[in-house]
């Protein structure tokens, strides 16, 4: 009786440790953003004078200035526009050539595919360089087009192999119930392999969507007008504008980490799972 | 038919293959040409300078060699304090506890944010304007006034601040990946353990620890391609692209083609990076390799 006693106590005691560990980390995690948010919501007076992290009073007006003055409505849009025109991109040449791969034989397959996968292992690291010469010479470089088109071919190679996986598995006896109906090759794609692939899809989807989103370096040498540029980049101007106004800067970080706050709280499942399988293709 | 099959096929694969060869192999195989040019982006004449890039890379750039020793600093510290961190949390986690999905969902917070962002809040709650610096304000509180600095801007602490700010933005992706290794793990393989009476150390020394090798070198090896090439979360903390001692290797080529207007060496220094990080993801296979086969 004593002994067993004895263990629950440890165990109690262990998991008690356990618990306070993951939670200071929990906090150190969670401090930073909470008083990025909430110092949204101060004033410049207020927010070093107030030492405590929930504002005395909350002032929405940061957020109308950096939507409308500061231009920050504009270029949420815009990183609304070239996420979602991406990821339909990515979806749609992705699972193409996804299909291919995993359910038709020609010549050449197995090199393209090695090639693509190559992209994923292979880092380039000045290849902006390269890619802001090739846009000026295609008159791509200052528009949204240009833009949508790099950042396809960023998530192509991960997506196709997300996909390709996923293909591989499918069972054959789908396609040839469709085949026997007169099902063309393109029909099978999209009348069977896509409504199958919708959890495959979804993890490409919230992956990208969130790559994307949260882009830098491509959109920094690509976009020269505000008024085509995404929020991330649209940040860094309006730090150097606003570069004393604290309140307002927190409260255009907080509209720019919003949106991908929620996305991630409503599908963690299928990002934890993109990052994990993402990975494990090294 | 077969040829009709083939074209077929190849419709498939080609709006893939166009976007990928315009804008992933061209600038690949560009990066290679223009690394041997002096060229200032804009004029049409290139000249032709064979390898001068590159020697003056290892010759003559302190700067470049100074930005490569910051990243490998930080890398060093994101190797041992982010990854082992990373392992402990993942460890803890990996057992019958309450909150574990919360746990999971709020460590994977930090990396789902940009860089920018974080550089930028860090950089506000750390700064030196008065009362803003949270660091010291709890330094001053537990009684280590003494400690108080401006962390970003002393060039002693500067380099560890950014280690440690990316550290805090990068543990929760190889506490995932950690996790998810112990996760296939077989609990019987314990059982087992414990019945022959080993404790638990010694079931983590020869169990744990060593089917975790590969895991571990994964990890490793994501940690060292992406710290190495870090370089947003820098512009975001101290507020724009001349990091001053700071500065990693990306920020130098991003200031040799957009302050120099030397392409042909920003070129040149993306190949001699890209080198070295190739090299190393080469190293970490053959040792992968070793370890599974072990």
């Amino acid at each position: 009786m004593r002994v067993s006693a004895y263990y629950t106590t440890k165990k109690v005691t262990i998991n008690l440790l356990i618990h306070l560990f993951l939670l200071s980390v929990v906090l150190t995690c969670l401090y930073p953003l909470l008083w990025m948010v909430l110092a949204s919501f101060k004033t410049q007076e207020t927010i070093f004078s107030d030492i405590w992290l929930i504002p005395r009073q909350f002032h929405f007006e940061n957020y109308v200035f950096a939507w409308k003055e500061g231009g920050f409505g504009r270029n949420f849009l815009n990183s609304i526009f070239y996420t979602t025109s991406v990821v339909v991109g990515i979806v749609l040449v992705s699972s193409l050539a996804a299909y291919a791969f995993a359910r038709m034989r020609f010549p050449g397959r197995n090199v393209l595919f090695i090639i693509f996968m190559a992209a994923i292992m292979i880092p380039i690291p000045g290849s902006f360089v390269a890619l802001y010469v090739l846009l000026n010479k295609l008159h791509l470089r200052n528009t949204s087009l240009g833009y949508i088109l790099c950042m396809i071919n960023v998530g192509l190679s991960t997506s196709i192999y997300l996909l390709k996986t996923f293909f591989d598995k499918m069972p054959q006896e789908f396609e040839d119930a469709a085949r026997i109906d007169g099902c063309s090759k393109i029909g099978l794609w999209w009348h069977v392999a896509l409504p199958l692939a919708k959890p495959a899809l979804a993890v490409v989807v919230v992956f990208n969507a969130l790559n994307v989103w949260n882009e830098y370096i491509l959109a920094l040498i690509i976009f020269d007008s505000r008024k085509l540029m995404p929020l991330q980049v649209a940040l860094k101007s309006f730090q150097g504008e606003f570069v004393t106004n604290y309140p307002l800067l927190m409260a255009g970080l907080t509209i720019t980490a919003i949106p991908i706050i929620i996305v991630y709280l409503l599908m963690q499942k299928y990002i934890i799972k993109g990052v994990t399988q993402g990975a494990l293709v090294e | 038919m077969k040829i009709k099959d083939t074209l077929e096929s190849y419709a498939f694969v080609l709006p893939a293959v166009t976007i990928f060869t315009i804008f992933y192999i061209l600038p690949f195989l560009w990066i290679f040409q223009l690394g041997m040019f002096d060229w200032d982006g804009i004029l049409p004449t290139k000249i032709f300078i064979g390898f001068d890039n590159f020697k003056e890379i290892f010759t003559l750039d302190k700067s470049w060699w100074q930005a490569m020793r910051n990243a490998g600093y930080i890398t060093l510290i994101a190797l041992t304090f982010q990854n082992i961190l990373a392992f402990l949390l993942a460890w803890a986690c990996d057992r019958e506890i309450r909150m574990k999905n919360w746990y999971k969902v709020i460590f994977f917070i930090p990396p789902i944010l940009s860089e920018i962002v974080v550089g930028m809040a860090w950089r506000f709650i750390i700064s030196d304007v008065e009362g803003a610096n949270m660091v010291n304000r709890l330094l001053i509180a537990s009684g280590f006034p003494q400690l108080v600095r401006s962390w970003l801007s002393d060039p002693k602490t500067a380099l560890t601040t950014v280690a440690i700010v990316h550290c805090w933005k990068g543990f929760g992706f190889g506490f995932l990946i950690f996790l998810a290794g112990l996760q296939t793990i077989p609990k019987e393989l314990y059982e087992a353990a414990r019945v022959d009476g080993a404790n638990a150390w010694q079931s983590f020394g020869r169990i744990t620890l060593p089917l975790m090798m590969p895991v571990a070198v994964l990890v490793a090896i994501l940690t060292i391609l992406g710290t190495m090439q870090a370089f947003v979360l820098i512009i975001g903390l101290v507020g724009g692209e001349m990091a001053g001692h700071t500065s990693v290797p990306v920020l130098r080529i991003l200031a040799s083609m957009r302050g120099s207007s030397r392409f042909g060496y920003a070129c040149a220094q993306g190949i001699t990076l890209g080198a070295v990080l190739v090299a190393i993801s080469f190293i970490q296979l053959r040792l992968s390799r070793k370890y599974r086969s072990a």
